[in-house]
Formats: C-alpha cells, sequence, structure tokens
C-alpha cells in the first residue's frame, strides 16, 4: 500500500462506526478505509465500542419464543457460506470495491459532465442530506477557488494534487471545514481523480458563483 | 479441521475455554492447556468465539440457539433504543441471527469480539430499515484456512475486548450514558465530537497487527 499522509479524523470514524453519518460520508469514509489499514483498525477498534455497547444492553428484555422459530426457520436448509480464501482480489486500480456499487461497476460506466476549465463531474446516487461527486481534474488544472458553508472531504483516487494544506496522493482524504479557503490545483504528472463529499452547496469566487445553479456544484 | 469434542457443557460446567483449543492452525495443534489457563477460570463467561467456529464449521444448530438467546435480547434492546417498536426489532433480530448463520466464516477472532461481530450486523440493518439507506461498506479482506489467525492473537484481542467493556462500564455515569447515546444515534455530529478520545489504543494495534499479518498472507498468494 502506498504510505497515505491524510487521515480521517476521530470524529468520522466515531460517526461511521455509531452510523449516524450520511450516506455519501459513509461512501467515502468506506473507501478510504478500503485503502488505509491504519483507518481500517482505528474503525475497527471504534466498533469494539459499539460490542461492548451491545453487551450492556439488558438481558431481560423478551424475545417472543416465535421470534426464535423464525430465526431457526430461516437457517434451516440453509449452508453457512463457505471461508473465503485470503486471495488477492483483482480489485480496480482505481476505485475500490464500495465506491463500485455507485459508479455501475466501472469507472468506464461513469457519465462525467464538463463543469469548465477541462474539469468533469458526476454525481453518484446517495440519500440527500449530503452530496457524493466524482471529480474528473486534467493535470495541472486548479478547481475554482471555494470556501465551504459546510464540509468538504476530498479523497484521490488517482493522480494528485496541492492546495494550501499540502500535496495529496491515492488514498490521502482532506477534510476542509468553513474556515478552509483553498484552491486545489492537480499535480501535472496524470489527470486526478477524487471523491469529494459536501454537506451543504459550495462557496464559489468571482464568475464560478455565477454559474453554481447551472452546474449543480 | 477442528477436533471432535464440540459438544459443549452446560455454561456453569468446565471451562468452556477449552472447547476453543483443538484448533490446527497452519498445521499446527494448538495445547489445551495453555489456552485454559490464558482464558483464566472463569466460569461465566462463555468462550462465544468457539462457538461461532461450531456455526461455522459444524453447522450446530445448539450453537446458533445458545449465540441467539445470549445475544437476542441485546440486540433487541439496541433496536428499540434506535427508534424501533418491538415487532419491527424482533423481526430485525432474525434477520441480524441469520447472517450471523449464514456469513460465520466472515467472522474473523483476531480482529472483534462476537459482541462487536454481532453489532456491526445489527447497526447496518439498522441503517438499512430505520433510515432506509445503504452502508457503503469497507472493501473485504478475506480470510480463511490459509490466514487463520494464532489462537494468542484471538485470545488478546478477545481479552482485550473484556477490558474495553470493562473500561466503559467504570466510566461516569454521565460519560457512558452520551457513548450509549452515540450509538443508539442520539447524538448529532458535532455532539459526537465530544465522546471521541476513549483510550483504544491497545485494540487498534492488535487489530493492526492482525491486518498486517493478512496483507502478507493475501501477498503470497
Amino acid at each position: 500500500m502506498t504510505p497515505i499522509k491524510h487521515h480521517l479524523t476521530d470524529d468520522l470514524i466515531m460517526g461511521y462506526s455509531a452510523g449516524t453519518l450520511p450516506e455519501a460520508v459513509n461512501l467515502i469514509v468506506a473507501t478510504h478505509v478500503s485503502l488505509c489499514d491504519r483507518c481500517r483498525a482505528a474503525v475497527e477498534a471504534q466498533d469494539a465500542v459499539g460490542g461492548a455497547v451491545l453487551d450492556r444492553q439488558t438481558a431481560d428484555m423478551v424475545v417472543s419464543d416465535a421470534c426464535l422459530q423464525g430465526a431457526l426457520s430461516l437457517i434451516r436448509g440453509t449452508v453457512p457460506d463457505p471461508a473465503p480464501r485470503p486471495i488477492r482480489v483483482p480489485s480496480d486500480p482505481v476505485a475500490p470495491a464500495p465506491l463500485m456499487d455507485y459508479i455501475g461497476g466501472s469507472l468506464d460506466a461513469v457519465k462525467w459532465r464538463p463543469i469548465g476549465m477541462g474539469v468533469k463531474q458526476a454525481i453518484l446516487n446517495t440519500s440527500p442530506e449530503a452530496t457524493a461527486r466524482l471529480l474528473y481534474i486534467p493535470a495541472g488544472t486548479a478547481m475554482p477557488d471555494h470556501g465551504h458553508r459546510g464540509l468538504e472531504l476530498t479523497l484521490v483516487l488517482k493522480g494528485a494534487f496541492r492546495d494550501e494544506e499540502g500535496y495529496f496522493g491515492r488514498g490521502d482524504i482532506e477534510i476542509a471545514d468553513t474556515d478552509l479557503n483553498h484552491t486545489p490545483v492537480a499535480d501535472v504528472s496524470e489527470d486526478c481523480i477524487c471523491l469529494a463529499v459536501t454537506d451543504a452547496p459550495l462557496r464559489l469566487k468571482g464568475l464560478a458563483r455565477l454559474a453554481q445553479p447551472f452546474l449543480k456544484i | 479441521m477442528f477436533g471432535t469434542s464440540h459438544h459443549l457443557p452446560p455454561r456453569d460446567a468446565t471451562p468452556i475455554a477449552a472447547s476453543a483449543c483443538n484448533r490446527h492452525v497452519g498445521g499446527r495443534s494448538y495445547d489445551k492447556a495453555n489456552a485454559v489457563s490464558a482464558k483464566t477460570a472463569d466460569n461465566e463467561a462463555t468462550d462465544w468465539a468457539a462457538v461461532m467456529v461450531r456455526i461455522r464449521d459444524e453447522r450446530d444448530e445448539t450453537a446458533f440457539v445458545e449465540v441467539f438467546r445470549h445475544f437476542a435480547p441485546r440486540i433487541k434492546g439496541f433496536l428499540m433504543r434506535s427508534g424501533a417498536d418491538s415487532a419491527l426489532a424482533e423481526e430485525c433480530v432474525q434477520e441480524v441471527m441469520a447472517t450471523v448463520w449464514q456469513k460465520a466464516a466472515l467472522f474473523d477472532p483476531s480482529r472483534a469480539s462476537v459482541a462487536t461481530w454481532i453489532f456491526t450486523i445489527a447497526r447496518n440493518r439498522r441503517i438499512d430499515v430505520l433510515r432506509r439507506q445503504k452502508r457503503p461498506e469497507p472493501e473485504d479482506l478475506p480470510w480463511g484456512p490459509e490466514a487463520e489467525p494464532g489462537q494468542e492473537d484471538w485470545l488478546s484481542l478477545q481479552q482485550e475486548s473484556e477490558h474495553l467493556g470493562e473500561a466503559i462500564a467504570s466510566l461516569p455515569a454521565k460519560q457512558r450514558d452520551l457513548i450509549e447515546k452515540a450509538y443508539f444515534g442520539e447524538l448529532s455530529h458535532s455532539e459526537i465530537a465530544e465522546v471521541t478520545g476513549l483510550p483504544l489504543g491497545t485494540i487498534k494495534s492488535r487489530i493492526r497487527l492482525a491486518l498486517e499479518r493478512l496483507r502478507h498472507a493475501m501477498d503470497r498468494t
């Protein structure tokens, strides 16, 4: 695995484990965790807190006998799935499994829409509390300078970008809140593909702002 | 690959940890005495990981009923605290327990306790049923006979989970309530930021080691 320098924050890990984040945020967390064993361990450790909370639930809650009978009839006649073999799954070099489910199984299936300066985007279908989009930024191109009303999470899938906060390569996630105004610029070496999630519309500056309603960003 | 003596005595008889010890991993057979001493003579605690192995390898319905009797009331309580009524909660309990049966081979005792694993299944069911959303999950890291965790990793993770449970039980009531509320879905995201910072370092490094071993096994294939 490539060394990842920019990781999930504790509150995202906690929210993912508790199951209270919007679907789009869960998607970017799951995609990052697919690439980052440090955050995978952090998520699984946080899940252990959920396990302890579950175990603390009182055992005197009455579960009807019908419930047990129902469960038994669900499992009877079915055989547990066999143990998976630890063979490296030929996973896609750009899009990890959780993202695949949202782009129709292949990056080739993505319906990109141009949003200016060679930049393209595709909005993914998630619940409405937050928006997930794929961004395609040609090598060396700058994204419009923008601030945020809410949270913006950007995960690099291919290529790299640089902004006021540093250098972000594959697997790195940038977590930008309302305080950050930034101008990400894609690295010149290759075109950059990112998964970006926002929980409120971006605040664009200058001309791009006028076009915002049409660009759906 | 496991021994044959898996029809467990009742909970309060001989130390149940012994049933986990006929495990052969990578051709090695683990020594019974070691496991019993590592587990200490706690007759109250069932070794749920061993019960899961009976489900996985022997399709043992009695083992399934044991897991059901212990966890079904807890899952139901968890779901009702999260906003389900009794009927819906029981429906979900059935589905969660059927998943436990079906996916038993995916349970990795070097990365999670049975309670933790069942929690993740119940949580995902809650998101699916109560919030009507999909829950994107990380790419699987499959594991199987070739990469079976060593028994030491298994026991230390299970013990670490017990310590964590005790640590949470001994927190001031106010703080513990806040953590429970977070898991019942009663806190907003900004409130959740206040309940982070539990000392999870040890359990995190155990899981990290298990992941590294798994990656290593995958690289060899």
